[in-house]
């Protein structure tokens, strides 16, 4: 139980920072923080290896390789086109008045 | 590696992730946000791969290799006026995967909340797979982008929830095959729910969707890592389900309704004032050539580009006619209202692309005092952003919204495509004023005959 307990607490903390690191964000970067958020969730990847990792039957391993793929897809389509928006903003304006919403 | 050199391992990736999504909340430091959290992710996969004994080695490599090769070209090829269906797939994705993982890890699952984080995730990943599927079919216009509904909507929702949500309580107390059967049964369910989800959403609220299916994504990856013991999933997920709930409620105050207005809009029915049916009333149309004069001789000039840009992909000849009337000695800015586009920021990413200059695009705020000293405002593909009933009429179901007050400048010029309403299905007092003047035709065709008609001014 009291490692229930660290995973909830670990998790509580996390929705406090997960709130407090985007409640400035600028409309102006609602798509590419969208877009990077997206790829940071592809993480689920590392779930993926590990269950397909410890699969013993055909089945599961399939289903296992399916979602390898899929999260793969996730986490490394998500940074590549992040990047590619966020190029199209370099050398620009400095900051955009970072306005609190 | 040691359990606790992995642990370390993924506390490192989890801080890259916070410093990820800190650093994208910001222009300056966005980009390298961004390779931060790119450079976690990379770090996390190479320590599950070589920690525990895992077998399949081979097999995963392959499977990552499929994957990235799949992933890179379409996130390079794709043109920015696709982002958000991409987003969107890539996110639709990422939720199947987390719900393969648990229908995998559920019957290795003993205790009743691992067991419990095991069918929220195959619920909340389901429904962000399939809903993310519809809002992609919507978005790449291989289904119509209104609003689908059908009588009893909302029931046959709610019923099929309800079913799987009891169907997983039948899981949770099964085990061995039943336990995998059913839950296949709860996945299959989760994927209706998701498609009855997206279906009744217009076109303009999809992107308010994408970013909730995104945080949903997220919730369920959360979940998995609670499943799993992971914890860098457990920090990733959770950090993604709230600030995806964070942004996905600015976004809707962006477009001033309510989150359940977007999301049950439909569901309730248009009652508002629809657009005043009756004969059809006068407006003023005019060729390009009478158009170029007005832009030419202007002084200032306040373009207003909206979602029909982004359709028709006009944002090149835009920049065209911008920097011709620029060389004429007009002062052009544009006024980029917060939802333009078809994403929050989307026009900002569009007109990036096409070369516009940062210093040109002003948000409505910075806009807005400035109108009445305008000559021309030119809206490109906008309507309901510049729409005076939501500042007006107490009734029109976009009252209250933040819009451009174009209809202070001393003319007012729409190029639309029809006199068919924007997809708040009001009507717009603006297109009847003396003061407007409509030019007919898809927006980067309209754009083209102005570029030629202000050279030959």
């Amino acid at each position: 139980m009291s490692e229930s307990i660290a995973l909830l607490t670990i998790f509580v903390l996390s929705v406090f920072i997960g709130f407090e690191v985007v409640s400035k964000v600028s409309t102006t970067l609602h798509t590419p923080l969208m877009s990077g958020a997206n790829a940071i969730h592809g993480v689920i990847l590392v779930g993926a290896v590990i269950v397909t990792g410890q699969a013993d039957s055909g089945l599961g391993i399939t289903v296992g390789l399916v979602a390898v793929v899929l999260s793969t897809i996730n986490v490394v389509g998500g940074f590549v086109v992040t990047d590619r928006m966020l190029e199209m903003f370099k050398g620009r304006r400095p900051a955009p008045s970072e306005r609190a919403k | 590696m040691s359990r606790t050199w992995a642990d370390v391992a993924y506390l490192v990736a989890a801080i890259c992730f916070i410093l990820a999504l800190k650093g994208l909340s910001s222009p300056k430091t966005a980009r390298n946000g961004n390779l931060i959290g790119a450079a976690g992710a990379v770090l996390a996969v190479i320590v599950s791969l070589t920690y525990g004994d895992l077998d399949h080695i081979p097999l995963i490599l392959a499977a990552i290799v499929v994957g990235s090769v799949v992933a890179v070209p379409a996130a390079r090829r794709v043109p920015m006026t696709a982002m958000p269906q991409l987003v969107a797939l890539f996110n639709g994705v990422g939720g199947g995967a987390a719900a393969l993982v648990a229908m995998l890890e559920l019957p290795n699952a003993t205790g009743g909340f691992a067991r419990v984080a095991a069918l929220f995730t195959i619920i909340v990943g389901g429904v962000s797979f399939a809903g993310s599927a519809v809002t992609f079919a919507k978005l790449q216009e291989l289904m119509t982008t209104r609003p689908v509904t059908f009588p009893g909507g909302p029931f046959v929702f709610s019923g099929v929830l309800a079913a799987a949500l009891l169907l997983s309580g039948v899981v949770w107390n099964a085990d061995g095959t039943t336990a995998s059967a059913g839950a296949i049964g709860v996945l299959v369910l989760a994927l209706l729910a998701g498609v009855l989800f997206v279906l009744p959403v217009g076109g303009a609220d999809v992107p308010v969707v994408i970013s909730l299916l995104n945080a949903f994504t997220g919730l369920s990856v959360a979940a998995s890592g609670y499943l799993l013991g992971n914890t860098l999933l457990l920090v990733a997920g959770t950090l993604v389900g709230a600030s995806g709930t964070i942004l996905t409620r600015m976004m809707a105050a962006a477009m001033g309704r309510p989150l359940t207005g977007t999301l049950f809009g439909a569901f309730t029915a248009t009652a508002g004032p629809a657009a005043a049916a009756g004969p059809a009333r006068p407006v003023r149309s005019a060729g390009p050539e009478d158009v170029a004069v007005l832009l030419g001789y202007a002084r200032r000039v306040v373009v207003v580009p909206g979602y029909g840009l982004a359709v028709a992909q006009a944002q090149h000849a835009l920049r065209e006619l911008v920097e011709l009337l620029e060389s004429r000695g007009v002062e052009v800015v544009y006024g980029i209202h917060p939802v333009a586009g078809r994403m929050p920021g989307h026009m900002n990413v569009l007109l990036a692309e096409a070369n516009v200059p940062y210093e040109a695009l002003r948000e409505a705020e910075e806009v807005n005092p400035t109108l009445a000293q305008t000559d021309v405002a030119l809206v490109v593909g906008a309507n309901d952003v510049v729409n005076p009933a939501a500042r007006t009429d107490p009734t029109a179901p976009i009252y209250g919204m933040p819009i451009l007050d174009v209809d202070q400048a001393k003319a007012t010029v729409f190029l639309k495509r029809s006199m068919r309403p924007g997809f708040a299905g009001i009507d717009n007092e603006l297109l009847y004023a003396p003061g407007t003047t409509l030019l007919f035709g898809d927006a980067k065709d309209s754009l083209t005959k102005l570029v030629a008609a202000v050279k030959n001014l």
